[in-house]
């Protein structure tokens, strides 16, 4: 019984995975997890490449454009944008 | 020879990412940083006849960009030679007597060479987006750059919460095998 309920599949394992990327798998979900990976190695692997990624981007978030940034950009090219045509 | 178009209508959507990625390591600024772009977009559109197709767009929007940066720091340095120097150690008064030595930025924070690998590793990143499916890309970016509510994301494109996350799951495991080779 208490078994059945922490056996996870792949699926479900890159799914949690994938969730706590974001901070969004809860406690319960993450033991499933962590039980899961104990016996999987390829969820292992696929954890840690997500993990990277995660990582890299987090490196370079403080470069890029926030989306009203890019609004004001866009809206005050397309005034000059008009112009020219 | 292949003949490069040119289409500003597209410009900021397809070029504004990179181009304030690479101001924002050569300027430090975001404010600077957006003024130098918008600048480059504006002069670009007027010497749109100079194009002759001899590079993409995006280089010769580069092309343009480099020249604004070195004007910028012509001019700030131009500004510096003619105010008197005033230096204030202090500036607030919490620390105040701390010794200079103190207030130094720490060198092994941030060197030359993470920033260098900082507009790589964002280009190489902007390479992989474009390589995504348009709406896999679009859902990723809005969560996982901008740091968007699932909730929000799901209202606005209307699609239900499993559909988000196997869409970031693909655009996930997609980007992951893009960077892999050099970055991983």
């Amino acid at each position: 019984m208490f078994m059945k309920k922490f056996m996870i599949s792949c699926e479900e394992s890159g799914h949690i995975c994938d969730k706590a990327q974001y901070k969004e798998a809860s406690i319960i979900e993450k033991v499933k997890f962590k039980f899961h990976t104990l016996m999987c190695a390829v969820c292992r692997q696929h954890s840690k490449n997500n993990t990277k990624l995660t990582q890299l981007i987090d490196s370079i978030k403080g470069n890029q454009l926030s989306i009203s940034e890019k609004k004001e950009l866009k809206s005050s090219f397309d005034k000059e944008l008009q112009k020219h045509q | 020879m292949s003949d490069h178009k040119i289409n500003p209508n597209k410009w900021i959507d397809l070029y504004s990412d990179y181009l304030f990625n690479y101001t924002i390591t050569r300027v430090n600024d975001r404010a600077i940083a957006q003024d130098l772009v918008s600048d480059t977009f504006l002069a670009g559109l007027k010497s749109m006849k100079n194009f002759k197709g001899e590079a993409s767009e995006r280089t010769w929007l580069v092309s343009i960009l480099k020249r604004k940066v070195i004007d910028h720091y012509r001019k700030i340095n131009s500004n510096k030679g003619k105010a008197e120097v005033r230096m204030s150690y202090n500036a607030d008064s919490e620390t105040e007597g701390d010794w200079l030595e103190e207030r130094v930025a720490d060198p092994f924070d941030k060197t030359a060479e993470d920033q260098i690998e900082n507009t790589e590793l964002a280009s190489a990143i902007d390479d992989c987006l474009s390589k995504l499916p348009k709406k896999q890309a679009q859902i990723f970016e809005m969560k996982t750059i901008l740091n968007y509510e699932t909730e929000t994301i799901c209202n606005e494109l209307e699609i239900t919460a499993s559909n988000l996350w196997v869409i970031i799951h693909r655009a996930r495991t997609a980007m992951a095998g893009c960077l892999e080779k050099n970055w991983f």
